[in-house]
């Protein structure tokens, strides 16, 4: 039952893991950019309706973040999402809590 | 899923503060009272909140050229309802807009809305579903996950053609957004199934009643 359970995880992690690598190998031979969906969106509205003007820059003005100021925050966003899944599933671990019946 | 600052008409950035606010309300409501009246369950609250925030962090190229989130409201959906998911996606979407300019403040009911109500509504109905035919928690898992994304970027879809369908026809605007968005968001949502799907069945082999627990306060709710 163990083994087989670690099958599932490692199974389930190299899945996820080839469709990044896939989806990126068929981005590189198509010369994509990846660029965020949500700008995409915004590219879509003027399209659609070239008289739209954005009506609020949002409290950060025109002043646009840093890249390396950005994926420093979406870091600290994930780690402290990791931190604390990473706390219960060690708490949930403890042989002594773990019992069955 | 994100719809940028200003660029939603103030009429409708209301509309969806509107509707999405009872739900952050309630679901204030219902968090105090489960850290109150079952203590031992405040770590899987965290737990539902902590994969809101890892999940939704995580930028990933998808097979139209473009990179997008996964939301990461699976576990919290199905766990702890629509009310309780929209009060852990609101804290991501403020944490988003204040220090990414990702998202926005006008256009947070809007994105509430979508990410944190109507997604993880249409994964609940999936998740119950599946149970009732006997489909074992992590399979109901997966699915309930990747309909929860799928579903918060075809909203999201549907948002802007409301508000932008006028100009160019409502089914032509329909199909621009759905394209960026949705057809963007399915391998994305199949990668989310299979993550959720893995810890739920870790969770259901270490924490068994996680699960049954919540279907006798489902049945009572």
């Amino acid at each position: 039952m163990k083994m087989e359970n670690k099958w599932i995880y490692i199974i389930g992690f190299a899945v996820v893991a080839i469709m990044v690598l896939g989806i990126l190998a068929y981005g590189a031979s198509k010369d994509f950019e990846f660029g965020g969906a949500d700008d995409q969106g915004g590219d879509v509205i003027s399209d659609l309706d070239p008289e739209y003007e954005p009506w609020w820059d949002g409290i950060w003005g025109d002043y646009e973040l840093p890249g390396e100021t950005e994926s420093m925050l979406f870091a600290l966003q994930a780690a402290i999402g990791a931190v604390i899944i990473g706390y219960v599933i060690g708490r949930l671990h403890n042989p002594n809590k773990n019992k069955r019946e | 899923m994100h719809i940028m600052e200003g660029f939603l008409p103030w009429q409708w950035c209301l509309v969806w503060f509107v509707i999405a606010i009872p739900f952050v309300a309630i679901g204030v409501k219902k968090i105090i009272e489960i850290i109150r009246d079952h203590p031992e369950q405040k770590m899987t609250v965290a737990l539902a909140g902590a994969f809101i925030f890892l999940l939704s962090s995580l930028k990933l190229p998808s097979v139209t050229g473009s990179s997008s989130h996964p939301t990461g409201t699976g576990l919290s959906a199905v766990l702890y309802g629509v009310f309780c998911t929209s009060v852990l996606s609101t804290i991501v979407l403020i944490f988003q807009a204040l220090l990414l300019a990702h998202g926005g403040f006008s256009t947070l009911g809007a994105n509430v809305f979508s990410m944190g109500i109507a997604g993880p509504a249409a994964g609940i109905l999936v998740w119950l579903l599946l149970r009732k035919a006997n489909m074992s928690v992590p399979v109901s898992m997966f699915f309930a996950a990747m309909v929860a994304n799928l579903f918060t970027y075809v909203v999201t879809a549907l948002q802007l053609t409301l508000a932008f369908g006028g100009a160019a026809g409502y089914g032509t605007a329909f199909v621009e957004f759905m394209t960026v968005f949705a057809v963007t968001q399915i391998p994305l949502a199949l990668i989310e199934g299979v993550i959720f799907g893995m810890f739920a069945k870790y969770l259901s082999d270490t924490r068994p009643q996680i699960f049954g627990i919540d279907t006798a306060n489902e049945v009572t709710a």
